[in-house]
């Protein structure tokens, strides 16, 4: 190990970028502030990977941790990297420079306050994903609300006003939510340090259940989950580009980070009592945004309902609570983050050409632009899933985690799969192929070579995903199977868990009063699964 | 035993402020030529005396006058901030007086009065002394209120806070009086004594309840809080600013100190009404602000619903309660302070602007008053990292302590339509297309001040320790 503070540079490099824009001025101010974020993004990116390629992934143990006192009482800066997190702070150190070379030309108003405000969501990006201290994870959470909302609402399309309120009033109560919850967490153990929390927390039933709720008001909103997505569609469709590139590529992955930092590990009674709801939600969410996004005629819609559905497969992995499900849903985040973004930057390209998203205005784009055409193939196959593509691996393990614990679930769940395959295909046909008819596209141009670089590493880092996912599991894996064991450990100390898993009631865990609050349709997979588990 | 004289010597800063006070209404007055600016150099320069003087010669808590008045780490904070609160006015009036022909030197002299006031109600620990201060700050209020003279809407605003004042005063004195005649004495002190020993008296009671009312209305809690929003507008903005930071601050570690010391037997009682007064506070002054298209009108009602969330810490009555509250009020006074020098910023020639529409697009015309609003704002909204979140954190977790979690649950949805209208603040600034340019220089006072209050905001999650642990021992003080 080294002894520089790679993760506080990590952390902090964008913010002396930002600085750094705020403090040049002169004639070629928007040229600078580019170039300042370009070169301040690459070099995180550096350091990201220096992290990634020292990270010890044996050990489930935090590394790189740094501490400095902060607000006394206990309130420290702590930060540090387990295998859950440390692959995302490479995937936002990874996307951001890409962001900002799909910016290049297609912002040319009030470019440095632009630059600034992308700089400063990646420090509060990065923040979130490696505080070790409740309050620290709370400030970068919230944090990066204030400059998405700018970037909604100033570089925005026409219902940007609308869309950046609706992003930030949503999220915000649902993180104030969670505040609550940590401060109870704080007055109950006396830290806030989350790796303390980890190992010692033992929360009693009821107060578990109450901590997930708060927990869980924030994640979901944050990851999103039906029914609380419908900030999403509104927020892409009106950010620029690399807004919405951030947006589905990290934001969202906020939510199922912190359900495996804070919700499965500290509340392991609590999670387990609300798998079943989470299941409900998520298999809602798959079917339910996926036929919704067949009826899009936005392209960016269409692939924000897209990220819902797959954001479902992702909480049904977590909550099956098994190995599998879990090493699924990281791995399905981490790839969808890569193919969404990219899928993103696509509809960027053709935009920044149109100006129209409407999927009807285009139509046999692969005469005048192949190589685009077969970028777009590439990041549609992987959003459907299709074997060899990083999408595949994702969704292949999170459905067998869930098999091993509800049958059903799956069942329904694999449905979403088909319809992806259904809304990504009818997309690419209606934008790609059929003649080229329209008389504005017949000058259309075809990928830029500042646009192949950007897609070109993409496309690379799909298909190795996709080939050799060991690289994530390497590092993800070790760290997983010692969540999945505390999880079984806690559930076995509290008897009526062990009811549970005899198949006597699933919901035991709730109090009386409530248990009989989940839908007929919870009751119904909850006997399906426990026939399933009797065999 | 004490004599006068070290009595005197724990009142070190009060006295030495009613000295300059005197003195410098008689060089106003004997002196021809306009004195203004020299008295207003003169009153700066006595508050920050004063101040020094709060920390010496004594530490530790003090008391003077058979303990009528008591000088200890809690009142040492409190002071600190209604002297920076009062400083500040008086350093953000000037130009703004000269420029109105409001330059009358009777101005400093009435911030310095008010000021003596206040710093008599935080100290106070007996409720005579508490009505002493509590009236020479209100007087000297009402007249800065109606202080342009020649204006219809500030002598309106003079006049509602006089007689809605006049109210307030009154009924505190009959709960004071309430007070005196169940419990035999004035003393702080003596009358918990009396309410732990004599047990639940109604008349103490009802004596508690009229005095939180005009506790209630001096921090213009909901259903009290009527004036603010007139009073607010029709004020030299100045003014304005004075009454949204150092009386605020000065009433509400009064109520701290008067339900901490005096009741801490019937807390159950007035932990319920202060409970329902701050929710009523942070849900009417959320509301109520979305509509408003007046700048001071929207601070009026920001400072309601502000009071609300102080209030929690109140209902909280604990170590932890008061450590919230006096993190708060620090936060408050220093961002409300930098509020209003950037409102006072917005004029174009010698018009005074206070209309939000107005502010449309000012990042495009004047990108730094901009940004010193928008960062202002969102702390106010309570959004981290800026040090609002903070204030707000630890009244928070003063209420999840004593498992108030129905009032942290309502304030956390509060806070949230109150996010709203300060974001639709910045939105204004940011989002929309520029309306005439305000005159771009601010001068060089109010510059400092609007910077040095952004900047706090902007740094205090780095290095928000002093104030924490110093708070910590504020509070300590009160606890015993």
């Amino acid at each position: 190990m080294t002894h520089w503070p790679l993760l506080s540079i990590v952390n902090f490099l964008p913010l002396l970028g930002a600085l750094a824009i705020l403090a040049i001025g002169g004639e070629a101010r928007a040229q600078n502030a580019r170039l300042i974020a370009l070169v301040t993004t690459v070099a995180n990116l550096v350091v990201a990977l220096a992290i990634w390629v020292s990270f010890d992934g044996s050990s489930s143990a935090f590394q790189f941790v740094e501490q400095a006192s902060w607000l006394g009482n206990g309130i420290t800066y702590r930060v540090g990297v387990d295998g859950i997190s440390v692959l995302f702070v490479v995937l936002t150190a990874g996307l951001m420079p890409f962001c900002i070379l799909a910016s290049w030309k297609s912002v040319g108003d009030r470019v440095p306050e632009y630059m600034i405000a992308f700089l400063l969501l990646e420090t509060m990006m990065i923040g979130v994903f490696t505080s070790l201290n409740l309050v620290l994870f709370y400030v970068f959470f919230e944090g990066g609300l204030v400059p998405m909302f700018l970037i909604i609402g100033i570089w925005g399309g026409k219902r940007r006003v609308y869309a950046s309120f609706k992003f930030f009033l949503y999220t915000l109560l649902g993180s104030l939510l969670m505040l609550l919850g940590i401060l109870s967490m704080y007055l109950q153990t006396g830290t806030t340090d989350i790796e303390v929390l980890l190992k010692t927390a033992h929360f009693s039933t009821a107060m578990q259940i109450w901590l997930w709720l708060a927990f869980f008001a924030s994640f979901a909103v944050k990851m999103p989950m039906w029914p609380v997505h419908t900030w999403l569609p509104d927020a892409h469709v009106e950010a620029p580009t690399a807004g919405s590139v951030i947006l589905a590529g990290i934001l969202l992955k906020m939510g199922g980070y912190g359900f495996l930092r804070f919700s499965l590990p500290m509340m392991p009674n609590a999670s387990e009592a609300f798998a079943p709801l989470i299941f409900v939600l998520s298999v809602v969410a798959v079917i339910y945004t996926s036929l919704v996004a067949l009826a899009q005629e936005d392209m960016k819609k269409l692939i924000a309902y897209s990220s819902v559905a797959h954001m479902g497969l992702v909480t049904m992995g977590i909550f099956s609570l098994t190995q599998q499900g879990i090493d699924g849903g990281i791995f399905q985040m981490l790839s969808h983050g890569i193919v969404s973004g990219a899928l993103f930057l696509c509809v960027g390209v053709v935009y920044d050409r149109m100006h129209t998203r409407e999927i009807a205005a285009y139509g046999g784009l692969v005469e005048r632009m192949p190589v685009y055409a077969a970028c777009f193939m590439v990041f549609t196959l992987a959003n459907m899933g299709l074997p060899g593509t990083s999408g595949f691996v994702g969704e292949f393990l999170t459905m067998l985690g869930t098999f091993r614990v509800n049958t059903w679930v799956v069942i329904f769940a694999a449905t979403g799969v088909i319809l992806s395959a259904g809304y990504m295909l009818y997309l690419y046909g209606r934008i790609i192929f059929g003649a080229l008819v329209k008389p504005a596209l017949k000058t259309i141009q075809d990928l830029s070579g500042r646009e192949i670089a950007i897609l070109a590493p993409l496309v690379a880092f799909t298909i190795i995903l996709g080939v050799y996912p060991k690289i994530v599991f390497d590092e993800t894996s070790v760290t997983v199977a010692h969540l999945v064991a505390q999880e079984r450990n806690a559930l076995h100390t509290l008897p009526q868990f062990e009811a549970r898993r005899s198949n006597q009631s699933l919901i035991q865990g709730l109090p009386k009063d409530r248990a009989d609050a989940p839908t007929t349709l919870t009751l119904r997979l909850a006997r399906g699964e426990g026939r399933f588990i009797g065999r | 035993m004490s004599t006068i004289g070290t009595d005197l010597l724990v009142l070190l800063p009060e006295c030495l402020l009613a000295i300059a006070a005197m003195a410098l209404l008689m060089v106003g007055a004997l002196v021809a030529r306009n004195t203004f600016r020299l008295i207003s150099g003169a009153a700066v320069l006595a508050l920050a005396v004063a101040a020094w003087f709060v920390f010496s010669p004594f530490n530790g808590t003090q008391q003077a006058f058979g303990g009528a008045f008591v000088a200890d780490g809690f009142a040492r904070f409190a002071k600190l901030l209604v002297l920076l609160g009062s400083a500040l006015t008086v350093v953000m009036s000037v130009d703004f007086f000269e420029r109105e022909r409001i330059a009358n030197f009777e101005f400093p002299v009435l911030v310095l009065l008010a000021t003596i006031g206040m710093l008599f109600m935080v100290s106070a620990a007996n409720f005579i002394a508490l009505y002493l201060g509590f009236e020479l700050q209100s007087l000297s209020l009402y007249v800065l209120a109606a202080i342009n003279r020649d204006s219809v809407r500030s002598s309106e605003a003079g006049l509602k806070y006089f007689v809605l004042g006049a109210l307030s005063s009154g009924m505190m004195l009959y709960g004071i009086s309430f007070i005196y005649g169940f419990a035999g004495t004035t003393s702080f002190v003596a009358v918990a004594h009396a309410v732990a020993h004599a047990g639940q008296n109604i008349g103490v009671i009802f004596g508690l309840v009229f005095l939180i009312a005009g506790l209630a209305f001096k921090v213009s809690a909901v259903p009290f809080h009527m004036w603010t929003p007139d009073v607010y507008e029709g004020s030299p903005t100045p003014i304005t600013a004075f009454f949204s930071i150092a009386p605020k601050t000065a009433a509400m570690v009064l109520f701290l100190r008067v339900m901490l010391e005096a009741f801490p037997g019937a807390l159950p009682e007035w932990r319920q009404i202060v409970a329902f007064v701050s929710v009523l506070s942070m849900f009417l002054g959320a509301v109520a602000a979305i509509g408003q298209t007046n700048i001071k009108r929207l601070m009026a009602y920001s400072s309601i619903s502000h009071m609300g969330y102080a209030l929690i810490g109140i209902a909280a009555g604990t170590a932890q309660g008061i450590q919230g509250v006096l993190i708060y009020l620090a936060i408050y006074v220093i961002t409300n302070a930098g509020v209003f020098v950037c409102i006072l910023a917005m004029r174009r020639g010698t018009e005074m602007i206070e209309t939000i529409p107005d502010l449309a697009g000012l990042a495009r015309t004047n990108p730094r008053l901009a940004l010193a609003f928008a960062i202002l704002f969102i702390s106010l909204a309570g959004i981290p990292p800026f040090a609002g979140f903070f204030a707000k954190f630890y009244v928070f977790l003063a209420a999840i302590e004593t498992h108030l979690f129905g009032l942290a649950i309502l304030g956390v949805l509060a806070s949230v339509i109150g996010a709203y209208y300060y974001l639709r603040i910045v939105k204004i600034i940011y989002f929309d297309e520029p309306a005439p340019a305000f005159e771009p220089a601010m001068g060089a006072r109010l510059g400092v001040i609007a910077a040095g209050s952004s900047l706090f905001n902007l740094f205090f999650v780095i290095m928000a320790s002093p104030l924490v642990n110093w708070s910590i021992a504020a509070a300590k003080a009160l606890t015993p």
